[in-house]
Parts: C-alpha cells; sequence; structure tokens
C-alpha cells in the first residue's frame, strides 16, 4: 500500500499522505472547509458538524474532520473519489448546520469580547441566513466560574468541546468536561472550581465564539483597534512566541503566536496574562536616596553619582544580572565594567555552577544550554529530569513532554522534589545523589534509543552543582544519549528558569580571573564589595547586599528598588527591541510594542552614558553597532531564532573537567514557590496577585480534606 | 400464521419455567458442543445461509457481520457485545426474551463469541430492566454451575459472560455510545470509522448484536439454515418477534414469519384494531423511530425490510404502534418528538439543537397555534438533520416528523386554520391581552 493517496476535490487531483483528514486533503487543495470543533492539536471530535462535504457516492454528507482519507474507497471503476467541497448540496448541508448552531446562539456579538475575531461571526456571514426561522425562545445557560482568567458567558457556548480536549490532552488537567445531554448540554469546571493548569488562558484562544473569554481582557478594547507587535516573552527560558496587542501607551493583551519549535501554539498563564503589571508599579524617573530616603532626580544627577562611584576602586565594583536582563544591557555593563577595571560580574546569583568550572575554567556554551531542543523530546523514547519541575519552570514545554509522553510512549524519570508533572513518571531520587544508582531507570536509559537527559538550574546550585552537572553529562555519555556524526542526537541539556540566563553566559557575564562569584559575595553580605550595580535583581534577600552602594537598573519597584541607593528606570521587555536567548540557546528578539514609561531607557543606552562619565566611551552609539559588536564578539550571536540542537552533540562527545565535590544527599527543591510571582512584572500584576491567591485557597481546601 | 413447532421462543410468554433445566428440555444447550466443533466457517456460513438480518433496527446481516472480525486474534482480545438497551418506544421483545428464555440469549453468546474468537461477552442491558437483570444473573449462575459456560467448562472453548446494567439512557442503545458507558465514560456514540470491529470495546474488535439476533443463532444451527430461511422473502427471511401494541384488542409480543401481512398480523394475533380495521387511523411499524404509515398503506403492506422500506418506513425493531380514529395524531408524533429531544446525547450540533426546535414547532402545531408556512420549514428542519448527525439518532428523530407530514399534512393545516377562527388576526394580540 502506498503513503499517499489520491483523490478529486473540486475538480482538482491531490496526492496526500493515507493519514491526513479529508479536511487537510481539502486544504491541500486549495479548497477552504469551514469549522468549529477541529483543531489541529486536537483529537477529532466531529461533532460540530460544519465541515460537511459532498463525496460523490455517499449517501450522506461527510464529515470531512473525522474522515481519514487513507480509509476512503476507489470508485467503483478505479478512479480517485470525488470530493466537493463547494455546491448546492454542500451549502445546503453547512447552512442547515449554521442555522442550528445560531438559534441558540444569543445575538450580542455588540457587547461580545470576542467580537470581530470570532469565528461563528466570520462564518455566519458566508452560511448563516439573513433572518431567523426560530421564533421560540432562545436558551439561556447559567455562566460558570472557571477561576480569575476565563471569563464564561455559557449562552454563546457552542458546545464544540475544544477547550474539554484541551484541558485534558494538552493540559492534563481533566477539568472541563460536559454535563447533560441534548440541548441542556453544559460545558463547566469540575464543581465550579478554577482550573488549575498554568495554560488554562490558551481556552481563551481555542474557543471559537465568546464563551470562554479573557477576564483581565473583558471590555477593554476591540481587536481593530489594537496594535499588533509580534515578539517573544521573557517570563520564562522557552522564549514563546508573542503577540503584543497594545493600543495608545498601554499593552491591552498578549497572545501566542505559532512557532512550532517553541511554543507550538500554546502560552502560559503569566506569559499571557501579566500585561497589567507592565503598567503597574513602574520606575517612570531616576531616583536617589538622600538621608536614607529615596527622591526623584533627573538623569544626569543620578548618572553623575553613579559614574563617581564608577570611578572608585574597581576591585571593589560589582555588576550582577537578574532574570530579565536583556543581552544588550548586559553586553554594555559587562563593556563598562572591563573598562573601569572591575572583573566581579555574575548572572547566577543563586549560586549555579554554569559557564565555568568552580576553579575558573571556560565550559563550553554546549553545557549549559538545552541542546536536545525542545521540540527534541517529541524524538526522545526517554527523558530524565534532574532537579526541575518544567512544569513551572517551563510550563509550555511540559505541555509538550506531556504529549510525547501521551501519544509516544516517552518514558520520565525525575530527580529531585516529586509534582504532579500531568504524567506518569518514575521518581528515581529525590537528591542529586541518586545519579549514582538509577535502579530499574537506568536501564530504560540504556535501552531507549534517543535518551534525554535534562538538568534543571536548582540541581547545580551549590557547592554540589558542578558535580551534578559533570555526572549528568557523563550519565549522558553513558546511556548514548550523545551521537555524533550524520544521526547526531545531543540528549544532554539544561533546562533554565529565567529568561536572561543563556543570554547572560553566552556574553560571559560572569566572574573574571580571581575575582569571586555572585554567591560567594552575598553569602559574606558583599563585605568586600563598595559598589553593586544590579540589573533588575530582585530574587535575592536585600540584607545581602549588606552596605554597599546599590545602583539598580530596572523597570518596576520591586525589592531591588527599594533597597537601591539610585535607582535607573529601564524599559520592560514590550518596550524596547532587545535580545534574549532561550534555553536551547536560540537567539531571539523583542520588538518595542509601546514607548518606555516616563523617562525609562533602555540598559545599554545607560550604560554608554555612564561610560562617558568615567572617561571611558563605550565603541557604540546605537544598539545596531553594540549587537554588531556583539557578534563579533560571540559568533553564537549571528545566527537569530535558531537552536543549534544536536550540532553540539560534538562538542558534548568530550567528558567535563573533573569535578572535585560530590554528589549531595540534600533533596533538590523547585526553585520556584509560586509559578504567578516570579518576577517584577508578575508582582505588580493584580491578575498574577488573584490566581496566586487562588492557588493558595485551593492548596488549602485540599490540605483540609 | 406460523406454527408452534417452528417457534424458536417457545416460552415467550413465561408460561414454563425460564431455568436451565426447563430451557434444556425446551431444546436450549442441545448439541451446542457438536455446533462448535463443526468450526468457525461452519457457524458463520450457516448465519449467512439463513438470510438472518440483525434484529436491533438496522438490519444489517448477521452472518456477514461476524465475519468482520479479525481472523486471528493479535495482542486485543475479541469481544462479543450484546446489545440489551432496548429503550426504543414500542419495543418489548427483547424483555421477554430476557425474562422468559434467558438461556437461549446465553448459549447465542457461546456460539457467536467462538464465532468470533471471543472468550469475554458483555450483555449491556437497559438500566430500567431490573428484572431481566436479575433474571439474566440468576441464568448466568446457572450456567456457570453446569459449566456450560466459565473456565473449562464442557463445550471446551473459556468463555465468560458479564451482564452490565446500564443507567437508562436512550443513546446508550447506538453500538458505539454503548462501548463508551460500557467503559464508564458518559455515553456519546463515536465517530465511524473506525468500526467496533476494528476497534470497539477498550480498543479491541468488538462485535455488537442485539437480543434477538444472538438468541435465534443456536436454534438456526440446530435446525440448519435452510428451516429458517424457509421462512419470510427473499432478502427478508426467517421469523421475527414483533410487539404490536396501542389500540389493538389484545396488546401482545408475538414471533411470526417476516414478510407476514401487517393486517393478518393485526388480525390474527392481536385480536384486529379497536372498534374494526375501518377505524385504524396509522400505525408505527417498527419502533418510535420510524414514519408512520397511513391505513392504505396498513391495508396491504408486508411486514419485512423491504416491503416497508418500499412505503418509505422501515422494520425497525418490528415494535408496531397502532392508533385508532380516536389519536390526536400530530400530539402524539410531538411526544415522540419530545422523546428524541430528551434522549439527545448533545455531542452533535444538528440533533443536539434540531430536536428541540422540531418538539417545539409540534407542540404548537398541535394546538393548532402555528403557520401553514412552518409546514415546510419543519419538513426542511427535519431534513437538515437527517443524515448530518454522527449517530443515526438524528434520522430517528427525523423521520417520525417527516412521516407525519407526508401523510397527515392536511390535519394540520385544517388545526391550524381551525384555530385561527375567531381569533383576532392580530399576531401576538391574546399574548399582549393577557
Amino acid at each position: 500500500m502506498s503513503d499517499t493517496f489520491k483523490l478529486v476535490v473540486d475538480g482538482k487531483e491531490v496526492e496526500v499522505p493515507r493519514e491526513y483528514t479529508l479536511l487537510q486533503a481539502c486544504e491541500e487543495a486549495g479548497a477552504e472547509i469551514p469549522r468549529f470543533c477541529f483543531h489541529e492539536r486536537l483529537s477529532v471530535a466531529g461533532n460540530c458538524r460544519m465541515c460537511l462535504v459532498q463525496w460523490e457516492g455517499a449517501p450522506k454528507p461527510i464529515a470531512s474532520c473525522a474522515q481519514t482519507v487513507g480509509d476512503m474507497r476507489m470508485n467503483p471503476d478505479g478512479s480517485p473519489p470525488n470530493i466537493n467541497t463547494k455546491g448546492e448540496y454542500v451549502e445546503n448541508a453547512r447552512n442547515g448546520v449554521m442555522e442550528f448552531l445560531l438559534i441558540n446562539h444569543p445575538l450580542d456579538c455588540p457587547i461580545c469580547d470576542q467580537g470581530g475575531e470570532c469565528d461563528l461571526q466570520d462564518q455566519a456571514v458566508a452560511y448563516g441566513r439573513s433572518d431567523s426561522r426560530y421564533e421560540m425562545n432562545k436558551r439561556a445557560v447559567e455562566d460558570k466560574n472557571m477561576g480569575p482568567l476565563v471569563k464564561t458567558i455559557m449562552t454563546r457556548c457552542i458546545q464544540c468541546t475544544r477547550c474539554v480536549r484541551f484541558v485534558a490532552e494538552v493540559a492534563g488537567v481533566e477539568e472541563i468536561g460536559m454535563i447533560s445531554r441534548g440541548e441542556d448540554a453544559e460545558i463547566t469546571t469540575y464543581l465550579e472550581q478554577s482550573l488549575t493548569s498554568e495554560l488554562s488562558g490558551n481556552v481563551i484562544d481555542l474557543c471559537p465564539v465568546g464563551a470562554l473569554t479573557s477576564k483581565p481582557y473583558a471590555f477593554n478594547a476591540r481587536p481593530w483597534e489594537l496594535r499588533k507587535t509580534e515578539s517573544i516573552d521573557v517570563m520564562d527560558a522557552i522564549g514563546s512566541s508573542i503577540r503584543v496587542d497594545a493600543k495608545g501607551a498601554a499593552v491591552m493583551r498578549i497572545m501566542p503566536r505559532v512557532n512550532e519549535e517553541v511554543n507550538e501554539e500554546w502560552l502560559s498563564d503569566k506569559s499571557r496574562f501579566v500585561w497589567d503589571g507592565l503598567g503597574r508599579q513602574r520606575l517612570d524617573t531616576p531616583y536617589v536616596r538622600e538621608n536614607g530616603k529615596l527622591r526623584p532626580a533627573d538623569w544626569s544627577e543620578a548618572l553623575s553619582v553613579v559614574a563617581e562611584k564608577l570611578k572608585g576602586d574597581a576591585s571593589r565594583i560589582a555588576a550582577f544580572a537578574g532574570d530579565l536582563a536583556c543581552v544588550e544591557g548586559m553586553k554594555a555593563a559587562k563593556d563598562l565594567m572591563i573598562a573601569v577595571g572591575a572583573t566581579a560580574l555574575d548572572c547566577r546569583l543563586s549560586g549555579q555552577k554554569l559557564g565555568i568550572t568552580p576553579s575558573g575554567d571556560a565550559l563550553p556554551r554546549e553545557s549549559y544550554i538545552l541542546n536536545p531542543t525542545l521540540m527534541g523530546v517529541e524524538e526522545a523514547d526517554a527523558l530524565l529530569i534532574i532537579g526541575a519541575n518544567p512544569r513551572v519552570e517551563a510550563a509550555v514545554w511540559n505541555a509538550r513532554i506531556r504529549k510525547a509522553w501521551l501519544w509516544n510512549d516517552l518514558k520520565v524519570g525525575l530527580i529531585g522534589e516529586p509534582h504532579d508533572l500531568t504524567y506518569d513518571y518514575t521518581h528515581v531520587a529525590s537528591s542529586t545523589s541518586g545519579l549514582n544508582d538509577l535502579g530499574a531507570f537506568g536501564d530504560v536509559l540504556k535501552n531507549a534509543k534517543k535518551p534525554m537527559i535534562v538538568v534543571g538550574e536548582q540541581a547545580v546550585v551549590g557547592d554540589s552543582g558542578y558535580a551534578t552537572l559533570k555526572a549528568a553529562h557523563e550519565l549522558a555519555l553513558e546511556c548514548g544519549a550523545i551521537v555524533s556524526g550524520d544521526d547526531a542526537w545531543a540528549g544532554f541539556g539544561v533546562l533554565h528558569n529565567a529568561a536572561s540566563r543563556v543570554g547572560a553566559l553566552d556574553v560571559g557575564f560572569l566572574p573574571g580571573e580571581g575575582a569571586k562569584s555572585a554567591s560567594e559575595h552575598l553569602s559574606s553580605n558583599c563585605a568586600d564589595l563598595d559598589t553593586v550595580i544590579l540589573l533588575g535583581v530582585d530574587e535575592v534577600p536585600m540584607s545581602q547586599f549588606g552596605d554597599s552602594f546599590v545602583v539598580y537598573l530596572g523597570s518596576h519597584g520591586d525589592a531591588g528598588a527599594s533597597r537601591a541607593d539610585v535607582i535607573l528606570p529601564t524599559a520592560a521587555y514590550t518596550e524596547k527591541n532587545a535580545t534574549y536567548v532561550n534555553t536551547e540557546g536560540r537567539v531571539q528578539m523583542t520588538t518595542a510594542a509601546v514607548q518606555p514609561k516616563g523617562a525609562a531607557k533602555e540598559e545599554w543606552a545607560i550604560f554608554r552614558a555612564l561610560s562617558d562619565l568615567v572617561g571611558k566611551t563605550l565603541p557604540y552609539n546605537s544598539a545596531d553597532q553594540l549587537r554588531d559588536a556583539l557578534r563579533e564578539d560571540v559568533p553564537s550571536f549571528a545566527g537569530m531564532n535558531f537552536a543549534p540542537g544536536n550540532a553540539g552533540a560534538e562538542a558534548l562527545s568530550a567528558p567535563l573537567p573533573a569535578a572535585t565535590e560530590s554528589l549531595s544527599d540534600d533533596p533538590v527543591f523547585c526553585p520556584i514557590g509560586d509559578f504567578y510571582l516570579t518576577n517584577p512584572i508578575a508582582r505588580a500584576s493584580a491578575t498574577m496577585a488573584e490566581c496566586s491567591l487562588q492557588k493558595q485557597t485551593l492548596e488549602v481546601s485540599a490540605a483540609a480534606e | 400464521m406460523l406454527e408452534d413447532k417452528d417457534r424458536i421462543f417457545t416460552n415467550l410468554y413465561g408460561r414454563e419455567d425460564w431455568s436451565l433445566e426447563a430451557a434444556k428440555k425446551r431444546g436450549a444447550w442441545h448439541l451446542t458442543r457438536d455446533m462448535l466443533q463443526c468450526g468457525r466457517d461452519w457457524i458463520c456460513d450457516q448465519i449467512k445461509a439463513s438470510g438472518l438480518r440483525g434484529r436491533g433496527g438496522a438490519g444489517f446481516p448477521t452472518g456477514l457481520k461476524w465475519t468482520f472480525m479479525p481472523k486471528q486474534v493479535g495482542d486485543r482480545p475479541h469481544y462479543l457485545v450484546v446489545n440489551a438497551d432496548e429503550s426504543e418506544p414500542g419495543t418489548c421483545k427483547d424483555r421477554d426474551i430476557m425474562r422468559h428464555d434467558p438461556h437461549l440469549l446465553i448459549e447465542g453468546c457461546l456460539v457467536a463469541s467462538y464465532a468470533m474468537r471471543a472468550h469475554a461477552c458483555y450483555i449491556y442491558l437497559r438500566g430500567e430492566y431490573i428484572y431481566e437483570r436479575e433474571r439474566m444473573e440468576a441464568a448466568v449462575k446457572e450456567a456457570y454451575e453446569a459449566k456450560l459456560i466459565g473456565k473449562d467448562n464442557v463445550h471446551g472453548w473459556d468463555f465468560d459472560v458479564y451482564i452490565h446494567h446500564g443507567a437508562g439512557a436512550y443513546i446508550c442503545g447506538e453500538e458505539t455510545a454503548l462501548l463508551e458507558s460500557l467503559e464508564g465514560k458518559k455515553g456519546q456514540p463515536r465517530l465511524k470509522p473506525p468500526f467496533p470491529a476494528n476497534a470497539g470495546l477498550y480498543g479491541c474488535p468488538t462485535t455488537v448484536n442485539n437480543v434477538e439476533s444472538i438468541a435465534v443463532a443456536p436454534t438456526i444451527l440446530r435446525r440448519g439454515a435452510e428451516w429458517f430461511s424457509s421462512f419470510g422473502r427473499d432478502n427478508n427471511k426467517g421469523t421475527k418477534v414483533f410487539c404490536i401494541s396501542g389500540h389493538v384488542n389484545k396488546p401482545c409480543n408475538v414471533e411470526e414469519a417476516m414478510s407476514i401481512p401487517m393486517k393478518q398480523l393485526i388480525e390474527e394475533h392481536c385480536g384486529g384494531v379497536r372498534g374494526g380495521w375501518e377505524n385504524l387511523k396509522a400505525v408505527i411499524p417498527g419502533g418510535s423511530s420510524v414514519p408512520l404509515l397511513p391505513r392504505e398503506i396498513c391495508d396491504t403492506v408486508l411486514m419485512d425490510f423491504d416491503a416497508l422500506r418500499e412505503v418509505r418506513s422501515g422494520l425497525g425493531t418490528a415494535g408496531m404502534i397502532v392508533m385508532d380514529n380516536s389519536t390526536d395524531i400530530v400530539k402524539a408524533i410531538a411526544r415522540i418528538s419530545y422523546f428524541y429531544k430528551h434522549e439527545s446525547c448533545g455531542q452533535c450540533t444538528p440533533c443536539r439543537e434540531g430536536t428541540g426546535w422540531m418538539w417545539r414547532v409540534l407542540e404548537r402545531m398541535a394546538r393548532g397555534e402555528a403557520e401553514h408556512s412552518e409546514i415546510d420549514m419543519l419538513l426542511d428542519v427535519a431534513g437538515q438533520v437527517e443524515g448530518h448527525t454522527i449517530c443515526a439518532l438524528g434520522d430517528a428523530a427525523a423521520w417520525p416528523v417527516q412521516g407525519l407530514i407526508r401523510h397527515f399534512r392536511h390535519e394540520i393545516e385544517e388545526r391550524i386554520s381551525n384555530y385561527r377562527i375567531g381569533k383576532p388576526l392580530v399576531q401576538g394580540a391574546s399574548v399582549a391581552a393577557e
């Protein structure tokens, strides 16, 4: 049997793979098929009946989404089957379905948030009648509680069950379902509780009508008023592709873009709903601390205060980069620090042993990126996660792991604190010393064709951190996870949890020769430092900066700003064109959707200005010139939007330098206590606060039971 | 008239004991082992040659259906599922079979399962069938104790029967919805293909048969395909249990030869129509889902698949509902419409929305409170439901309405006209006055 199947669609012959659905085959032939329930990434439900087509010879119209092409028969004379997607027969059938959908659908488009981007509205133009023949009362359905993110107007629901299938299949929490039957069928959450998924916002995109809409965005804007900017998300190290919709100076909402290699078409709730945080708690003017109190200052005053400090003893100056820092800012900061002679740079504030060995030897790039790539998990047949909770550290990727587990029979093992990851896994050990003996899962890895070993950031924190990295890499070598050559497979990688980290490591935002690491400085309360420059560092205890003079660059008034002696306001990720490198080593750029708030500036420009004041002018006058210099320094920045992936196998074949410490017996805990509040923007968001509260309430009530 | 010697269900009326001893005396479990020894192909060939068509309503040739199962058992076991979710209004044949002749069914399960290489059979009973469930469980227990079924039974084919009690949803009589329900999910029909013979219960090859189709199989094998096919016209062979209810003098279940004229069936077995044949208004010949037939057609029509198809109705389950002239036919069909609206699973659009629409319009029409133009609209809506749904419930809901309009349009029109006489002409005036 050949792998392809021939059929004639509207008189045009096409040949498609046998596993295609008829709907896909028709689209291949250029025909447009209306649909509500069908979605490429969900199982086929075949219940809306909008995609009916005519198969010549069949007694009834065929639901094209549910018909696999390979199951079709040839015509009696052996010629390929004829499909009609147009004509009176098909039109008539679809008009009928559309009429049925509309008889109980409220005509409240003028006040519906879906208006303007509603599948039902669009298709009603093509298939709807101009008047209604249904003169009885319409059905009304009570709205359901789905939590703080998803607003429900269930009267509008057309029971396509996309949301039901999404939470069950992709999100992995069976919390939405259809109750009752016939006309009384209703979509609801289990006992009307909030959804507990980190991906719940995606049901808003999936809903083809206005039944599930965004609660925070409710009645805020119309889609045609919005300025749409394609950009990159920085809430986690995945770097999901997003579209920022703005009106005037405000970001009104954030939507996912399709990017098969990164986020498919999903987006985590934090990335989607954090936008209200972009308008709150913003630093819009420089501040200088005077008599223990911060007071607004102008740029020249604030910069000259900092410049004065930079002219001090260079060995007592440090610069630390936080979770949201962009590559341009870190590059400029690093150049300035080198120019003034300071070497105490670091981006690994919790003490991750990445980028360099504890003794200061450089490690290859492949040792700190996710070489197998996010998409690679779909090829893998065994996955060992060491010290990470992908459900909160990389929620969108977790859905992909689940997909591989569900459809490809991926075996998952976990070292670290056990969590509900939405799929079954073998809990190998709680501490990294479990790497010494993997038990039965060791055999699973050895027998796997494409094993994948992923080290979480938390696993490489602390004294034994490098030993863990080294042991994991050795394991990868042992179990055949690294194969170079034609069938290259680089099944070893690090899963980061902050957008800035890989970019920082690429830039080399690391301690120079003889310099102490950030964690060493912090544990000694920065006793060796006079001045500390923070690029959006908010996640460490501020008391650890001791008596040093703290210069804070950031966009939000959070922990760092309240400790700072000088605040230099910067643009947030929606307000600048900035480079970020995701956990796979994929270089991506955000695009400015709105203007920076108030007097806020981009980080690199601030450092460029400072360099003038200290008399060590940096050699670039624009972001483009800076990026040119960057590409010259670090070749990996030359390729945009691409992950090196299996090309890293070569470099990984060599063993890493020996480790002096041994593995730890302490359990590895998840570094993210609250998924919704991991960074200053999220902490400024009222929506995220509500989600966090909701989650705690659910946890408390679950604990009480 | 079918002679007593040719009846398969000799205890249909429960005049004798149902239990194993008595059933054996009536012929059940006789030569079963020999039948199995004749081989699977022989069994399937005999059933095919007998011309037995599925008794659940669709009339698909049973022997042919059995051969659709894979010829080898792969890594997935085979299953036989018996559809005892008899919920079609007007139908009660399976109930009496299970009440009074349960061993014929159990024997049939064994024979059919053997023919399809299944070691397990599930009998899915309608939720309301409490006594039938108790009876079936008792009969299965007897069969186990007598080693007729179970592990290492006397027939040499390990075989288990499980009785599963549904929760009382009409849709669970649809074979794939039944399988969903059996798996513990909400009873909603699946998309076909894949057909159950490919991926049925728990994704394994499964055949779903009606109680009657399975229960007649052992007797066919015992007496020969030729005997069975000596009844009825070509393509409509065998005997069949007819359920006659409604306005007849003696409503009953009766086993008769296929292709018996409807009039003969009613006159001979049911004591005729209440008030005489002339008082007949219409008959729904095959359970509530098939279009009704007016008296002119009932005069001559034969009771079999093809004859009823020719008059644009169907044999269905052969549950005849007889209505005399005292019947308010519009109201009757409106009630049937309500049933389908109530039992629609709500999965796909045309049925979910269309059944309610049709019912509401019919309710008004039954009162006369409608427009003449709505009759055509109703017909159009019924046409939009028919054939556009996942399962056949959409068709089942549309056909009675189409039958009504086809044969009794004049009555609806009359009612609408009469309703208007003496009423204000302004639409909605009566509402405003209230």
